[in-house]
């Protein structure tokens, strides 16, 4: 990846509160335990005003956007400049996300797999964050960053192992699917409980700098997750404990069915970071893929180089439903959909950058579509003829070696079982080791 | 959709072979599975519960059961609110439809995504005076509102000396075992909150019963958390009376009589030991006793007491994990008060003490034919 440090200034996070006014702390990678003089000082921060005065909310941070729907980059510096190549790659991953996302929601509609949630519309937050991040870093998402994982070689056929539970599946058949987890690419597994993750990035980012890594971790949410108290919890831990974490929040507008002016109001999730938590922050345009890659490359450089959290505030639109559960047009007009999906393609936008270069043509497109889909069709194929996982592995996991009570419930299961043969689809379960 | 299509089959079926005679929706109590392999040879008979003197009814599943309550709830008391996420479209089950457009969005709407913040608003709306129905979206999400449910509901009056309460409070949410929902979508944790003093703690198991034990609990003088089986919103069908009714709190249900063994559950379990009690009685000739709790705090020890004096043998069966579940409650409440009556020893047959697990969900429920063995076992003793 090129070095994006002749721009990188250009990238302006507004500072937090702590960094413009917090003159007996300076930034810097340790961690800040200064006792002295800092309760004394506290109010020396204030400006003093007999106006009687409330007040609101007067400016709203921007949007930090650098390519247009042609796919111009203004200003040119902004271009990250990465290689022909460099740029294919970024590309065919957004498009096989999408191609495999439609597949496999079709899929899910023909009963195959139970459950799925697709990143329409999201493809340029998932490729271009990911892209600025280093496999060291840890990831925690929520559940809508497939791209993120397959960006770091979560495969086809992982994801589609993990949507039919087999037993290729390495959480072994027990979350519902898209609940992806890989230590080998450094994303912890997906739980479904919103926000639950934000304050255990916070921690396990804080491991990191106690154990003198040069990385960070970073944690993808939703807007409306941010509505939960595990948000505050989060970041202000992070704020105060200096914990090298990067809030990612994706702002897609909903929350199943509520939009996000139900959501909150104010200046959007951007708004409680520098003021309200003393968190250096960005708005960012989550369909221009350059924007996005060029905030999360500066934000890990202040994570790893500063030891401080930051918040990226991705603004971009839900075009898909909220998952295979959810029918979006009981809440939502198709013209609102249709503007997003037209008007403000992530995809489209970078396709154009390409095309303009003359490194890509819109036959190129339909081959991409068509191989990705060969190669979803047969991944399921394989998928669904493999066994699930050894019935007894119900059992394992639930501490690291099976309790008493665990040993002779499955002793009682494997009876039962011994009694009604017929009765369970014993057949399509691996045999036990 | 596949649900309410096999659910028509069925009783269509059921009716063809003159199983039953005048009200076919009335018994059609989700009978599409029950034809299983190793199953009863017939259709479970589900009988309704009587409401007397309710007038008029019309066919409803279980979700337009709890929004005709909510309805009804939201018509009769002004000061009623019905709120949570996703509320305000019609619910992500569909219990809210048409009530935001009824009743206004000052009643009826969204809040923030925050279980706590529902828990803790509901709470503050009871104690100044209005009516508080809150939805929790998922039993699984109920959680992050524990602290204000369990130290906050639970001890409003008693901590105020009774000059405060939240009474007025409800708390909806759907619970239980639907096939594909894994860890987060599966739970039935009414256990944890059977152990808070102050709470009562409702699961209805059809939709009469959903509708009268919810209108109840709305009424009640106590927060109320109102676990719904998720699995019967679509697929429990009864021909549910219109008008303002309720089932009092606190009181089980004898479904079905018999004299051999007392069989203890409630919520969609129901249906579940229904299949078992009718095997019992086809293979092995037995008379079995069924007895859906309801109410699983204050629970109705009287009635689970004074059948088991008759029967001497006892089951309990319930989804969620059996270590610490409530029908080791049960268990130990009833060998205390039956101790020389007893045939054999009380019998749970529940979850496996593990994470709720997806793939493995036909194995780790308590079902039929597990309850099956566990009375054979019983009368075997």
């Amino acid at each position: 990846m090129n070095s994006l440090r002749h721009f990188a200034s250009k990238v302006r996070f507004t500072p937090s509160t702590s960094t413009l006014l917090n003159r007996s702390f300076k930034p810097t990678t340790s961690f800040n335990r200064n006792f002295s003089s800092a309760v004394v000082e506290e109010d020396d921060k204030y400006e003093v005003t007999n106006q009687l005065e409330f007040q609101t909310l007067k400016h709203y941070i921007p949007v930090y956007t650098v390519m247009n729907q042609e796919g111009e980059v203004n200003p040119p510096s902004a271009d990250p400049n990465f290689s022909k190549d460099e740029v294919t790659k970024m590309y065919k991953m957004m498009l096989t996300l999408n191609t495999m996302d439609n597949i496999l929601y079709d899929v899910q509609r023909q009963g195959r797999i139970s459950f799925y949630m697709t990143s329409f519309g999201e493809e340029a937050i998932h490729i271009g964050s990911a892209a600025a991040l280093d496999l060291k870093d840890t990831v925690f998402a929520q559940y809508r960053e497939s791209g993120v994982l397959m960006w770091r070689g979560f495969s086809i056929e992982q994801i589609v192992n993990q949507c039919c539970s087999n037993e290729f599946d390495l959480g072994k058949g027990r979350q519902m699917p898209v609940h992806y987890g890989s230590k080998e690419i450094n994303v912890q597994t997906i739980s479904s409980p919103l926000t639950t993750q934000l304050p255990q990035a916070v921690g396990a980012a804080y491991a990191q700098k106690l154990m003198g890594e040069k990385a960070c971790t970073i944690v993808y949410f939703g807007e409306g997750a941010a509505s939960e108290g595990d948000f505050h919890a989060a970041m202000n831990f992070a704020a105060t404990l200096q914990s090298p974490t990067i809030f990612f929040c994706r702002n897609n507008k909903w929350a199943i069915s509520t939009p996000s002016h139900e959501q909150y109001r104010g200046d959007g999730i951007a708004g409680r970071g520098p003021n309200g938590y003393g968190i250096a922050t960005i708005r960012v345009d989550g369909n221009d893929i350059w924007a996005v890659y060029n905030a999360t490359k500066k934000a890990r450089e202040m994570a790893v180089e500063q030891g401080q959290p930051v918040l990226i505030e991705a603004m971009t639109y839900r075009v898909g439903h909220h998952s295979t559960s959810d029918d979006s047009s009981r809440y939502r007009t198709l013209e609102e959909i249709n503007f997003w999906k037209e008007k403000r393609n992530p995809m489209h936008r970078l396709r154009q950058y390409m095309l303009k270069r003359n490194w890509w043509t819109e036959d190129q497109d339909k081959e991409v579509v068509s191989s990705v889909r060969s190669q979803v069709r047969e991944s399921l194929m394989r998928a669904e003829k493999q066994k699930k996982p050894a019935i007894s592995e119900l059992f394992t996991d639930v501490y690291d070696v099976p309790t008493k009570n665990l040993l002779e419930q499955k002793a009682e299961l494997f009876e039962h079982l011994k009694l009604y043969p017929d009765e369970y689809p014993i057949d399509q379960y691996a045999q036990d080791k | 959709m596949m649900l309410s299509k096999n659910l028509t089959q069925s009783l269509l079926r059921y009716t063809s072979n003159g199983a039953i005679t005048k009200n076919a929706s009335s018994r059609g109590f989700h009978t599409s599975k029950v034809l299983l392999a190793g199953g009863p040879s017939t259709p479970i008979n589900y009988p309704s519960l009587e409401i007397p003197n309710a007038g008029e009814t019309q066919k409803m599943n279980l979700f337009q059961a709890i929004n005709n309550a909510m309805d009804i709830s939201l018509r009769t008391d002004e000061k009623a609110c019905v709120f949570g996420e996703d509320v305000g479209f019609g619910g992500v089950f569909r219990c809210s439809v048409d009530l935001r457009n009824k009743y206004g969005a000052k009643r009826v709407f969204n809040t923030p995504l925050c279980e706590q913040g529902i828990a803790g608003f509901a709470i503050g709306l009871a104690a100044q005076g209005a009516t508080a129905i809150a939805e929790i979206q998922f039993a699984d999400y109920i959680f992050p509102a524990f602290d204000q449910i369990v130290n906050e509901a639970a001890k409003y009056r008693y901590r105020s000396g009774g000059q405060f309460d939240c009474g007025s409070l409800t708390f909806r949410s759907p619970y239980g075992a639907v096939g594909h929902g894994g860890h987060y979508h599966s739970q039935s944790p009414e256990s944890y909150f059977a152990q808070t003093p102050g709470l009562k703690v409702v699961m209805p198991a059809t939709p009469i019963e959903a509708k009268g034990l919810l209108l109840a609990s709305i009424r009640d003088k106590n927060p109320v958390v109102f676990f719904e089986p998720k699995l019967l919103y679509r697929s429990a069908v009864e021909d549910v009376p219109i008008g303002d009714y309720e089932i009092e709190l606190g009181r089980a249900r004898i479904v079905q009589e018999g004299s051999d063994l007392t069989l203890v559950g409630w919520g969609a379990q129901m249906k579940v030991l229904m299949q078992a009690a009718q095997m019992a009685k086809e293979k092995l000739g037995l008379s079995i006793e069924l007895i859906d709790l309801r109410t699983i705090l204050p629970w109705d020890v009287e009635c689970v007491e004074k059948s088991v004096k008759k029967t001497g043998r006892l089951i309990i069966s319930h989804e969620a994990p059996k270590t610490g579940g409530w029908a080791a409650e049960i268990s130990s409440a009833i060998q205390e008060r039956c101790f020389l009556h007893l045939e054999s020893p009380i019998q749970r047959v529940c979850g496996y003490d593990t994470p709720f697990p997806l793939i493995f969900e036909k194995f780790y429920l308590p079902d039929h034919l597990k309850n099956f063995e566990a009375i054979k076992k019983s009368i075997n003793y």
